[in-house]
Order: C-alpha cells, then structure tokens, then sequence
C-alpha cells in the first residue's frame, strides 16, 4: 500500500489548458509578429504609393551621378563633376577628421579637468568644478553657434589678420622686458625678432591659415624610420619584460621607446638634409595664398566639440579614480612602491576599468555630435548627404537610410571593439 | 617622568590616570594657516597652481561682469542705445535687444490675443510640477496622474485650439465615414466607429483573457475602462470649446523648447518601461525586437532621427495623413528618448536582487503583477537620477529642431540676431549670455532635487554588489550619452 501511495504517478500526457505558458508565449509572439509584419508593409506599400505619385526615383543609381556641388573643406581631390558616391566619401572622412580631433582633444582636457577636480587646491578645484557645470549644462548646438557666430566671426577681416609666430612672440618677450626695465634682455629679443621670419600662423574670420608642410622625395626614408623605430621598441619591450620575469631587472622601457620614436625619425630627418619645407602663407589681395586654410566652421565645431565633451570626460574621469579604493594605495604604499609606479601599476589600471565604458560612449558622442555642424554649414557626412544630396535628388528613403547605417556601423563597431577591450580589462570573478 | 606615581601594575596594562594631555596640532596643521598650507600654498607647485587658478579667475571674472552688468546698457527703445559712438561710453551687454525680443522668445510668433493660452499652460505646467519635486509635499499618485495624464491633453487643447474634428477611428474606408450628422465638432461617424472597435477590442480580450491567466469579466472591464479613457482624451481633442487654431508654425521659443522637452519625457517614460521589460524578456521574438528597436535610435545621431521623422516618415504613412512640422519632430524625439529611457529602466531593473523576483512569485503574483506591485516601483526609484539626467539631455537636444526649421529657444534668438534694427557690435553676446542663462538655470533645476539622492553614496550591501554596480554603471552610461 505504501509503496503504491509514493510510486510516482504514470505519466500522463500534458493537458491542454488555457494559462499554459507556452502557449502564452506564442499568442504574445504570433501578435508581435504580426504586427511588425502588418507596419513593415504597410510602410513598404505606402512608400511606393508616395513615391510614385510624387515622381521620385528609387534605387542607389544616384550615387554615381555627378554631384555639381562644391565642398568647401576636402581631403581627397574632389571637384563639382565627380559623383555622389564621391562627395559621400568626402563627407564621411571630413566626420572621421572632426571626431577624431575632437577625442583627442576632449579626452586631453577632460583628463586634466578631471584630475583639477579631485586637487588639494581648492582654487584649481573650483575653477575645474566651474567649467565642467557650465559646460555640461550648455547644449552642444548652442556652444557650435556661440564660437561660429559670435567669437570666430569676430575676428578681423584677413587684411588685419592676427599672426602667431616666432617674431611676434619674440617682440612680445622684448616688450614685456622692457616694461620691466630689463633694458638688456629685451634687446636680446629684439634682436632674435628680426633675425626669425614673420609670422606664419593667421587667424581671421575666414579661418585659420597655417603653413603647410611640402615633402620631398627623401621624406619617405623619415617615415620608414617611424615605423622601424615602433618595430623596435615593441621588441624592446618584449626581451625587457622576459629579462624582467627571468632575473628582476628592469629595463626603462617607455624613455627607450620614447626616444626612439621621436629621436629616430629626426636623426633621419637631419640625415637626409631635412626633405620637408614649410610653405609658409602670404596674404595676396584680399586673401591668404599657400599654406592650409582651416574655415571656421571647422574650428568652431571642434572647439565646441570637445570643450562640451571634456566636461563629460572630466566627470568620467574623476568618477574612476574616485572607485579605486584608498586601500589600494595604502597597499601599495606598505609594499614600498614609489608614488609613481603607484599610480602606473596601481591605481590607473583599476580606474581605467571604470573609466572606459562610460569613455566609449562620450567618444561615439563626439562622432554623432559631429552632424550638428550642419548648423554652420561644415561639410560633414550629414550635410553633404542629408543636407545637399537630399535637397538635389529628394531621395529621402535611401539617403537618409545610408546616412543613419554609416552612423550605426560606427556606433555597433566602436561598441563592439569596447567591448572587447572590457573584456579583457573586466575584473575576473571567482 | 610619570612612572613614578603610577601605580603598582597590575595583571593587565592599564592606562594611567594621568597620562600627558592631548595636544593640540602643529600650528602648521591647523587654522587658517594649516588650511591654507594643505590648500593653496603647501609647495613650489601648489603655489604656481593657485597663482595660475587666480590668473585665469581674473581674466574670465572681471570682463564678465563689465560686460554683462556695469558696462551693459539696461534701458533704451533701439539700436542706437547700445552703439558707442552714439551714447560715448564703452558698450557691454545690451539687454533692450532681449526686453524687445522678449515676447518672442516666449511665445514665438503666437498672436498676441491669445498669449493668455501660453500662459495658463506655463503657469499650470510650473504649479503642478513644483510639488512633484518635494517628498514632503501629499498627494503623489493624484499629483502624477495630473501632470503626466490630464495636463499634456489641457496643454494639447489649449495651445493647439483642439476642435480637431476627427472623420475616422481605423475603420476609414468601410464606408462607416459616410455617415452623416455632426454635433459641437464631434462627427458621427467617428463615433460610431470608435463604438465598433471598442466592442471588437472588449472580444479580443474577453478571448484571450485566459491565456494570461485573467478572468474574462476582467478583461472585458479593464478593455472598457482604456477605451473609456481614451475616448475622455479624444472627446477633449474634439470638442470645439471655441479656441481660436493656431497652427504650430506660429509657436517658437521656449514654448517649443519646452513642449518638446516635455513631450519627450512624457512619452518615454511608458514606452522606455515598456521597451526594458520586453528586452528583459524570455520570449525571443519579444526580446529581439526590443534590443533592435533600442540599439538602432541609441546608435544614430538625434539630427538623423529629426530627418527621418521629417523627410521619411511622412513617405511611409497613408498619402492622406499630411502631419505637421512640429509633429513629425515630436515623434522623431519621443522615439530617441524612448530608446534612452529604455536603457535607464534597464539599469534599475538589473539592480533589483533575484530574491525580489522570487519572493513575488512565491507570493502568487502573476508576472504582470510582480512587475507592477514588486520590480517597477523599486527600479524606478532606483533610477530617478538617472531619468533626470535624461531629462536634461533631452532639454538640451531640443536646440536641434532649429535644424529642421522649428524655431525654438535658440532658433529664435538667431533668428533675432539678423534683424538689423539690432545689428550692434554686442547683440550677438547678448542673445548667446541670456540664452546661456536660461538653459543652465533649466538645466540645473531638475538637478537641485536629484542630486542628494544621487550624492549620497550606495552602500553596497552583499546581495546586489554586482547587480548594483552593473546597474549603475549602465544608468550612467546612458546618463551621459544622451545626446544626438
């Protein structure tokens, strides 16, 4: 009797009932699906029907029709005959130029901003907390607008162009010394003044002209000496780091490669007898020939760029080594470690692991905050392709389709290589 | 020493009465001097640290407020008031050129009669939000349900002038709109259509009410009850109260600015909830669709979405729906918003322990229920930093409908900057230092509550170490990366 009463139960087949969870799931998906299938034709049909009544054309055969528009800032030889596809291109490397500057430059201020927050002195302090409130709290548009319109656009006409260089610097040193008396000195400088050519940087509301570097035939062996001297202290670094394992001794592995890199190419650069000459501008007429011109709309949306951006990166910042606990230091300390190698092998590498992520998405912040510049005309992917191509072909669904697939593409490859790098920096859990 | 007069000891240590007394710091520790040792003058590059910090005070501070208050020039009726050469002293900011755009900035080009229907929203906007940002202040739940539920269809028919006089509820082409009769704006034919789908929708539910484990009458009630309401919301929209139309090219200024914001917030939230639960869910298609919906509007810049919304969404609607400019970019920034919102509510809901979960389930609740009665309420309040800071984000982002033609805030005092009965030398440092101000004081309003929450330190208990820091490392991602 007993044996019966706890013999499991015959296995009876699964009744059908109402509240299964199975077939909840499929009603939920089944409607879902339907659903998304219902708005996906509708949006393909009624596509259709708009587009023919309005006689737009469809299809990417536009791409290779020539353009007929100019480009004020381009980094491949582009002219009004060539194609879309081209002035696409043009577009998307003018994106990748502004964003890659303006990380560079937001990570450069955000860093230091970051550190003046966490600072003893409470002057710096409160300057760093100052900059990154209003920063932050000014929308990016605003900041573009304010340095395009009202500071880049007063500056002087390129007659009255304000010049940077060595002569003005040093007539400015000679001037300041003589204010204070120091007769000598000042006609020191005086002297090396005229000795230096004029100046060769311009500022004017036209842009920013600087000098522009001619390479001759020989430079190419510079260039091989850069990367020779990368090849070199990869290695060092390897055979210093297994001397390391193998007997404790240490090797200065950063001022050797360091050295390298930068002293390589220029001993090379002297070798050959100096293969580069500055093409240095001069103003013709009413503008500046020779040299690069850098238009403002560039300059404006650079500076706006990273300057909103560093405030967000300084809060980063300080946020990560605020996470590193002040144990570890204490750590580190008690094992003898200098203040230095502290900070290199203690604490950076644990803030890191916080400061990255959050990092990664101020970076691809930067990339998409780069179609703002539509506002003041700089010719971006976006206002090359949504701007004027869509005006030109009113090819709406597959510009604006390409446009936001370049700046998806970005976005999935930056977090998909972040992600990687999380991976390999993310604390292993036992 | 005082060896001698302690006593004999004894079989532990015991300290002495009369040990020395405490004394007090090094002079250089303590006081102003200490203070000022640790804080700007300990060494050689502290000292330069602060010399350089002063410096940089001095050259940003003093010109400010030369420019902005003593050198400004505060009354005049034109340009000429705020020339140099006209009134012979050195010119800062020449605030007649805001006093004489003013009204636009508020109201955009809202005809003047009507102005009092900006107003009643500004001021019911300000006096229902206001309590919602102090704990202290009763009523919460009916306080939310204003601001969030009632107020957006009073502001809808107060800015729009409703009166929208609907033809047809989804039923359009089955020849139900032919029927003919109309009453204060309401048209028959809607009605009755919108009669037919409630009852069509009451089926559905009372048929599929057990699937989700809920009672038929239940299902019937509560269909009833949404359509009840939605029929309240749409009777508003169109009923004629006899508002004069203003069509949305009229507004501008911080009116759009903040109807956008507002929108923006308002729709996200739901549908931010909404998105973080469906990618938290076990069903595959329901998941997928959720994290493609979400990484897609994350993963493109907001000026895109604007386009999108302007050029392309109105290729992919029926050719008779014309919508309208300020629509379009409504519905581009509540879809962006939304995708945001989605991330934040995730981070919350990541931060809630697997024994909440399990504690409402072995309680019997339905996973509709433990959503609602166990997980959301402690999420969300998890999460409000973090929807604050979204909220900030999409303020700022609303500047970009300058882009597509709307005239916001910023749209408009660009605008005013071309009027040349203004053109002076300082107008344009005017506009931007007044514009500057009203985004920063909008910007750290909402921030003024949020922040001791988000100040005060978690304490990470064991249970949710993991799940919290995950948590809040995702909020914060996405705290700071709304943008464009």
């Amino acid at each position: 009797m007993t044996d019966a009463r706890w013999s499991e139960p015959a296995p009876t087949r699964r009744r059908w009932s109402w509240t299964d969870p199975a077939l909840r799931s499929a009603v939920i998906q089944i409607a879902l699906g339907i659903a998304l299938i219902w708005l996906a034709w509708s949006f393909f049909a009624n596509a259709q029907a708009n587009l023919a009544r309005q006689g737009i054309a469809s299809g990417f055969g536009f791409l290779d029709n020539s353009a007929g528009f100019g480009i004020t800032q381009t980094l491949i030889p582009y002219s009004e005959s060539m194609s879309y596809g081209r002035a696409f291109l043009v577009g998307l490397l003018n994106t990748l130029l502004v964003a890659f500057l303006g990380i560079i430059l937001a990570t450069i201020l955000g860093f230091l901003v970051g550190v003046a927050r966490l600072s003893e002195n409470v002057v710096i302090k409160a300057l760093a907390s100052a900059y990154v409130e209003v920063t932050r709290n000014l929308p990016p548009l605003f900041q573009i607008l304010f340095w395009y319109l009202a500071v880049l656009a007063a500056m002087p006409n390129p007659r009255q162009s304000w010049g940077f260089g060595l002569q003005p610097l040093f007539n400015f040193l000679a001037d300041s010394f003589a204010g204070i008396g120091l007769a000598p000195v000042s006609s020191m400088f005086r002297a090396l003044a005229g000795d230096v050519a004029g100046p060769s940087v311009f500022v004017n509301n036209r842009g920013l002209v600087v000098p522009r570097p001619v390479f001759e035939s020989g430079f190419v062996w510079v260039v091989v000496a850069f990367f020779v001297a990368i090849v070199a202290s990869f290695l060092i670094a390897r055979w210093a780091k297994a001397r390391q394992l193998a007997t404790g001794q240490q090797f200065p592995v950063f001022w050797t490669g360091f050295g390298l890199i930068v002293g390589l190419p220029i001993v090379a650069c002297f070798a050959l007898g100096v293969p580069v000459t500055l093409e240095t501008p001069h103003l013709q007429g009413f503008n500046f020939v020779g040299g690069i011109r850098v238009i403002p709309e560039f300059v404006s949306l650079l500076l706006a760029l990273s300057i909103y951006t560093a405030g967000f990166i300084a809060e980063i910042v300080r946020a990560g080594i605020l996470a590193v606990s002040k144990g570890q230091t204490e750590a580190a300390k008690s094992l003898g470690l200098r203040s230095g190698p502290t900070l290199r092998l203690v604490v950076i590498p644990q803030a890191m692991r916080v400061i990255v992520p959050p990092l990664t998405s101020q970076y691809l912040n930067i990339t998409k905050n780069s179609t703002l510049g539509v506002a003041v005309g700089y010719p971006d992917l976006f206002a090359i392709f949504a701007g004027t191509t869509l005006n030109q072909t009113g090819q709406a669904i597959e510009i604006i389709a390409i446009t936001m697939a370049v700046y998806l593409a970005i976005s999935i490859l930056t977090s998909a290589l972040m992600g990687w790098y999380n991976k390999r920096v993310a604390l292993v859990e036992r | 020493m005082n060896t001698a007069t302690r006593p004999a000891p004894q079989a532990a240590f015991v300290a002495p009465k009369d040990l020395r007394p405490q004394e007090p710091a090094p002079v250089s520790n303590r006081g102003i001097y200490g203070w000022s040792r640790a804080h700007l003058f300990g060494s050689v590059g502290q000292v330069l640290l602060t010399l350089l910090g002063i410096l940089v005070v001095y050259v940003t501070i003093p010109p400010l407020l030369k420019f902005f208050i003593f050198d400004a020039v505060w009354s005049g009726a034109g340009r000429d008031a705020c020339l140099p050469e006209k009134i012979g002293r050195p010119v800062g900011a020449c605030w007649p050129f805001i006093y004489a755009k003013f009204n636009q900035i508020l109201y955009g080009f809202y005809p003047e009669s009507e102005r009092w229907r900006v107003n009643v929203v500004y001021f019911l906007g300000a006096a229902l939000l206001a309590p919602l940002l102090f704990p202290k202040v009763p009523y919460k739940r009916l306080n939310a349900l204003a601001f969030f539920g009632v107020y957006p269809v009073v502001c809808f028919v107060l800015l729009t002038g409703g009166n929208l006089s609907f033809n047809n509820f989804l039923l359009g082409g089955t020849g139900l709109e032919n029927i003919a009769g109309s009453f204060a704006g309401l048209r028959l034919s809607y009605w009755v259509q919108f009669i037919i789908v409630t009852g069509i929708a009451c089926g559905i539910a009372a048929l599929a009410a057990p699937v989700f484990g809920g009672s038929r009458r239940g299902a019937v009630n509560g269909t009833l009850s949404a359509f009840g309401i939605l029929a309240l919301v749409l009777l508003a929209m169109d009923l004629d109260f006899g508002l004069q139309e203003v069509e949305t090219r009229q507004w501008g200024g911080l009116l759009v600015t903040l109807v956008i914001a507002v929108t923006g917030i308002v729709v996200s939230l739901p549908l931010g909830i909404l998105l973080a639960l469906g990618r938290r869910s076990n069903l595959p298609l329901v998941k997928i669709s959720s994290i493609v919906f979400i990484e897609f509007w994350r993963g493109v810049p907001l000026i895109t979405v604007l386009f999108f919304a302007t050029y392309m969404l109105p290729l992919f609607l029926p050719g008779r729906f014309t919508i309208d400019g300020l629509l379009r970019a409504l519905v581009g920034v509540a879809l962006f918003a939304s995708a945001y919102m989605a991330e934040v509510v995730r981070g919350g809901l990541q931060a809630i322990p697997k024994g909440q979960y399990e504690g409402a389930q072995a309680m019997g609740l339905r996973s509709g229920l433990m959503m609602r009665l166990v997980i959301l309420p402690q999420a969300l309040k998890l999460v409000i930093p973090g929807i604050v800071n979204n909220f900030i984000g999409l303020f700022k982002d609303t500047t970009l409908v300058l882009i597509v033609s709307i005239f916001d805030l910023l749209g408009i005092l660009r605008a005013s900057f071309t009027d040349p009965s203004w053109a002076t030398p300082t107008t344009l440092f005017t506009g931007f230092g007044f514009a500057g101000l009203v985004y920063f004081v909008f910007c750290l309003i909402p921030k003024i509550r949020s922040s001791p929450k988000s100040r005060r330190p978690r304490r990470p208990s064991r249970w949710n170490w993991s799940a919290s820091t995950n948590g809040t490392a995702i909020s914060m991602c996405c705290e700071i990366s709304t943008s464009p």
